[in-house]
């Protein structure tokens, strides 16, 4: 039989805060096990959370972000389950009513738009981590580190809208660059700040009724999603095949093997039993909080893409890729700024530019070469002072340097030449060495302009000006 | 009855609690009991009255985003029953 599958996903997104969400203690990673602890956190006895406002704030950027109805009033629950990484027996969370509802996203597959529906985004406490250790002596031991517990999350739970592992992926890649864009969160994959659960089912082609859904955990690459995914409906299919049941229950990606297994352990435990927590009073949010926030907004990537391609004229695929992170696409706006040719910044953005920071795995914010100096270049470019070829010289010499392309060019001898009487003498040079291929050309191997362009260009040691020896040369070669 | 012998066993494990047989019997009786007194309160019209999620009226308490020094992990691990270095020492948890 043919199946279609569901898919619904479940982001965990770790907040930049310098603070915990309910204490004080630094959220700063890779410190000292259980160094970044105290009794809210530890969950001792008397202890009172208090909510962290800049976790409310990044959670209304997140919710505008996706066009969500943020709740005026919402309350914070307690979701009950025993885990040595949950000191308190419960971790605070919200149920009832979360924060942000009812919010979409857009993504795009092979010139497609598909929007993809979000069923709410809620604030909570991350846990501890647990590790385990393989060794004789650690042997039945597990080790429980607190540093990270009370961490703010938001948990952004889509639609059961996706029906290919590629939707899911668009989906959570438009997801990460959106919190990435807004500063809410940086996005690291391996570090565990961008977490994804995927719940999947399949039903007949054709059905309206969803199946059965497996929920996948421990899903950390954008590549492991659909590995998991793809594994999983197979999985699934062969037990429908057979006629058998597929079981509600959580199962756990292993990466090393591409496949799922099941997760027994934590099945009797799903009986949370949500209750409200009276510990943390009601949040109530005004409009004038909201409107506050969304004017700190920044433009986000769907809005960038259709700016470059509908006011500034940029091909589709230079908007993808400019828009595609938000320092990249804030160089180009700044660039910009100081010289209006977007598709000239566009493409030295996209080629020189991002070329060199890829070869030295380095970053678009410590690049030598500002927003400034690109601008000041390509107007050098503009006034025929530097050729297009020099501009390469010059642009190396300002990522080495950080100097000023004015200078580069003064102090390299750089400037173009734009004498015709010059650039006459160096093709007459050229032409008089060479009058085996001035004759071949002449009796119509017209392919050789190119050779001699070049050797003229080799000549000036790449200062002429291109447009003036490609007209000299044609009524030179003419004879 | 609102509560049977299978819902106490099924709320004592969710509870980690080790119960007898004598206790259970005696739990189910009480907790029936307790749920029936309670149930009383659906007796009233609580047409367009919004859940009560706190008995005080007050709303956002916040703290700004200020990290301060923790207690350490000396004093972290005080009472911990078992320790290894820097951590929490506990039985292996099977996943």
């Amino acid at each position: 039989m043919k199946y279609q599958v569901v898919i619904g996903l479940e982001v965990h997104a770790q907040l930049l805060t310098n603070s915990k969400i309910f204490c004080g203690c630094s959220t700063k990673f890779g410190a000292e096990p259980n160094s970044q602890t105290c009794p809210v956190c530890l969950g001792l006895p008397g202890a009172l959370p208090v909510l962290n406002r800049k976790v409310v704030e990044y959670a209304i950027r997140a919710g505008l972000a996706t066009s969500c109805s943020i709740a005026p009033r919402s309350i914070f629950a307690r979701k009950n389950y025993f885990y040595p990484d949950l000191p308190k027996g419960y971790q605070i969370s919200q149920f009832e009513l979360p924060i942000c509802l009812d919010g979409h996203l857009e993504i795009e597959l092979e010139g497609e738009t598909k929007r993809i529906g979000i069923t709410r985004i809620h604030m909570e406490e991350d846990a501890g981590k647990l590790l385990h250790l393989d060794t004789m002596e650690a042997g039945e031991m597990s080790f429980v580190d607190l540093n990270r517990a009370c961490t703010p999350l938001l948990e952004i739970v889509s639609e059961p809208d996706m029906r290919s592992p590629e939707e899911a992926i668009a989906y959570l890649k438009k997801l990460h660059q959106i919190v990435v864009y807004l500063g809410i969160c940086d996005g690291n994959l391996e570090e565990g700040s961008f977490r994804c659960d995927a719940n999947v089912s399949l039903m007949p082609v054709g059905a309206e009724t969803f199946g059965t859904r497996a929920e996948l955990k421990n899903i950390n690459s954008f590549r492991f999603i659909k590995q998991a995914i793809e594994y999983e409906m197979e999985r699934q299919a062969d037990i429908l095949d057979e006629g058998g049941k597929v079981i509600q229950e959580t199962r756990l990606f292993d990466p090393d093997t591409g496949t799922t297994r099941s997760m027994r352990s934590k099945e009797e435990a799903h009986d949370y039993r949500y209750f409200p927590d009276p510990d943390l009073v009601p949040l109530v949010i005004g409009a004038d909080w909201i409107e506050d926030i969304r004017q700190t907004l920044p433009e986000l990537p769907d809005a960038k893409r259709s700016r470059y391609v509908g006011e500034l004229a940029l091909p589709e695929y230079d908007a993808e890729v400019l828009a595609a992170s938000r320092e990249i696409a804030e160089y180009f706006d700044a660039c910009l700024a100081f010289y209006p040719q977007a598709k000239t910044v566009s493409n030295w953005v996209m080629g020189d530019l991002l070329r060199s920071l890829k070869e030295d795995n380095s970053n678009i914010a410590d690049c030598p070469v500002t927003p400034r100096l690109l601008a000041d270049m390509l107007q050098l470019i503009e006034n025929g002072t530097i050729s297009g070829k020099i501009a390469k010289t010059v642009f190396d010499e300002m990522y080495k340097t950080g100097k000023e392309p004015v200078r580069i060019v003064e102090e390299k001898g750089l400037v173009q030449v734009t004498d015709s009487s010059e650039i006459e003498k160096i093709i007459e040079d050229v032409l008089a060495k060479d009058p085996v291929q001035v004759e071949a050309y002449r009796s119509g191997k017209e392919k050789l302009f190119g050779f001699f362009v070049g050797q003229v260009m080799k000549a000036s040691r790449g200062k002429a000006n291109p447009g003036l020896v490609n007209e000299i040369l044609s009524k030179k070669l003419k004879g | 009855m609102k509560i049977t012998r299978k819902e106490v066993d099924h709320v004592a494990r969710l509870a980690r609690l080790e119960l007898t047989e004598a206790e259970k019997e005696i739990y189910t009786g009480q907790m029936d009991s307790i749920l029936a007194y309670v149930d009383k309160l659906n007796e009233l019209d609580t047409e367009g009255v919004l859940p009560t999620s706190h008995a005080v009226p007050m709303e956002n308490a916040f703290r700004e985003d200020e990290a301060v020094s923790s207690i350490g992990t000396d004093n972290a691990l005080l009472n911990a029953p078992d320790r290894s270095d820097s951590f929490f020492r506990v039985p292996q948890v099977i996943e």
